[in-house]
């Protein structure tokens, strides 16, 4: 399979007022075509900073990243991005923050609408499209944000602790909703979490970051088969990747 | 610097619909105390103090005689020329000075000089330079309302929420797009109450300015009618300015209602 996402060599460091703070030591990791990764770690591990980058948001201080092999320059559109704060333009409903996108790719206004129907359909959110942010639930809210990202259709999406701040319940609702879409149109996800379960029911691989100074810690395969169901959440099979990954994000030998 | 505070400002009234009938009772029986008081402190003899009716036989006077029209006319006439002025420009420059440092630089040491001086200070050095007539006093006006919009703007641009532009540049949004669509109405909310606060210390400093040299307005009217001895003018005017105020101020307040329902007020 080929890379979709490679980060060769990266370092991230931001000056203190005496000598500098690492965020990123190093980082090499490839995230192939087609594949759900995600990536888990204590808090200042670096793990919002490494998706920033590939999202051109953030620039590193040495090191490359590549997206279909091409050095990261800036922010676009062919990469979606959704963050935990939703980050949705509240003076716009639901309709107009998912046309926001298209509008900015100068497409004519039938195909825009055309396109941005099926995005909001998509995420279930038609009986709202003419909602205004502020009447939504938090749920509903990032379901409005993902089919803003979705519009554009972009090559990959970046996510940053998407259902952070979501509700157990709900959270479980959009992951499953976002495995669905996943299994159909087979795009690149990288996905930032600190939620073990998360991290591994949604990813064929996960990444476990470290902190002080901020690097990949271990990559373990998940090795559960797609689609994802409530049984195998609750199989003994989940439960041993699980408890592997748990250990490995807290009971993290402190860097040399 | 006054940190402005717009978005989760607002409670009662509007959003929650109308107030209830409880609190427009009292507010009504406040009133009525209030008349009441006035009449009884009038009646047993605060020196040459008019109550309630002598100053309403006086404010139909004003009315029918058309002087006290007149008056407000000019008044309203003054401040709005300063605020639309003042507000035309200090929206554009507060803009300026939030979207980039160097004009920021340029521009924050007079915007913060001119802003502890109390407009009304100006007034003897306008008055020098411009003369008596309407110039000075438009100026002061002019001068109050854009230092307080100005400041407003300036602190809504630099505290558009930074999620907002990256999730707009993310979508592949140039600089210019971010400023049109995201920055200029994530800051409107802070505009509009920089504008709410500029519009009344405009009107308060227009009364002041009229205090001084006027030909007609609400505070020449008052300050000719202390040389004469007449309370019940004096009333009448200070109703007038305080009727005028608080209209004013509730026009804007549901100007920036309708423009701004999409924040979420907590």
């Amino acid at each position: 399979m080929t890379t979709k996402i490679s980060f060769r060599d990266v370092v991230k460091t931001y000056p203190m007022r005496e000598g500098t703070f690492t965020a990123l030591d190093h980082v090499s990791l490839d995230i192939a075509d087609q594949e759900f990764v995600t990536v888990v770690g204590p808090s200042g591990c670096g793990k919002s900073t490494l998706m920033s980058m590939a999202a051109g948001l953030v620039e590193p201080s040495a090191g490359q990243v590549l997206v279909d092999g091409e050095p990261v320059a800036g922010p676009g559109p062919d990469r979606g991005v959704i963050f935990q704060q939703y980050a949705l333009f509240p003076w716009l409903t639901v309709r107009k923050n998912v046309e926001f996108g298209l509008k900015l790719a100068d497409l004519p206004a039938e195909e825009r609408r055309r396109r941005a129907e099926r995005a909001i359909e998509l995420v279930g959110l038609s009986d709202f499209a003419d909602a205004l942010p502020k009447t939504l639930s938090g749920g509903m809210k990032q379901r409005c944000a993902i089919a803003r990202a979705y519009a554009v259709n972009p090559k990959v999406l970046l996510m940053d602790e998407p259902f952070g701040a979501l509700d157990a319940l709900t959270r479980v609702q959009l992951q499953d909703q976002l495995l669905h879409t996943w299994s159909q149109d087979q795009r690149t996800v990288m996905f930032i979490t600190h939620d073990v379960d998360e991290a591994v029911y949604l990813a064929s691989r996960v990444i476990v970051m470290a902190a002080r100074p901020g690097r990949v810690q271990r990559i373990i395969d998940v090795g559960l088969p797609y689609p994802r169901t409530e049984e195998i959440r609750l199989s003994p099979e989940f439960g041993r990747v699980r408890n592997e990954v748990w250990h490995s994000v807290y009971h993290q030998a402190p860097a040399a | 610097m006054t940190a402005i505070s717009a978005p989760q400002r607002k409670t009662g009234g509007g959003a929650e619909g109308r107030r209830p009938r409880r609190s427009i009772v009292l507010n009504l029986v406040a009133v009525v105390i209030g008349l009441a008081v006035w009449t009884l402190l009038a009646s047993v003899g605060v020196q040459g103090m008019p109550g309630p009716a002598e100053v309403a036989a006086r404010a139909v006077e004003l009315v029918a005689d058309g002087t006290l029209a007149m008056d407000a006319l000019a008044s309203l006439r003054r401040v709005l020329l300063g605020f639309l002025l003042g507000t035309l420009l200090a929206v554009p420059v507060g803009f300026l000075m939030g979207w980039y440092a160097t004009a920021r630089g340029l521009l924050e040491p007079y915007v913060q000089f001119f802003r502890t001086i109390p407009p009304l200070a100006i007034i003897p050095l306008a008055i020098v330079l411009m003369g008596i007539g309407e110039v000075p006093k438009v100026f002061v006006i002019f001068l109050a309302s854009f230092l307080s919009s100005v400041v407003a703007t300036f602190q809504g641009v630099v505290d558009v929420d930074k999620t907002l532009i990256n999730a707009a540049r993310v979508l592949g949004a140039s600089d210019r797009t971010i400023f049109l669509k995201v920055v200029v109405p994530a800051s409107t909310p802070f505009i509009l109450v920089g504008m709410r606060v500029g519009l009344g210390s405009a009107w308060g400093t227009l009364v002041a300015a009229e205090l001084i040299a006027a030909q007609e307005g609400l505070g020449f009217r008052m300050q000719q009618a202390q040389l004469y001895y007449d309370l019940s003018t004096i009333f009448v005017g200070l109703i007038a300015i305080g009727v005028l105020g608080l209209l004013m101020d509730r026009l804007l307040l549901l100007a920036e209602r309708r423009l701004t329902d999409w924040q979420e007020r907590r």
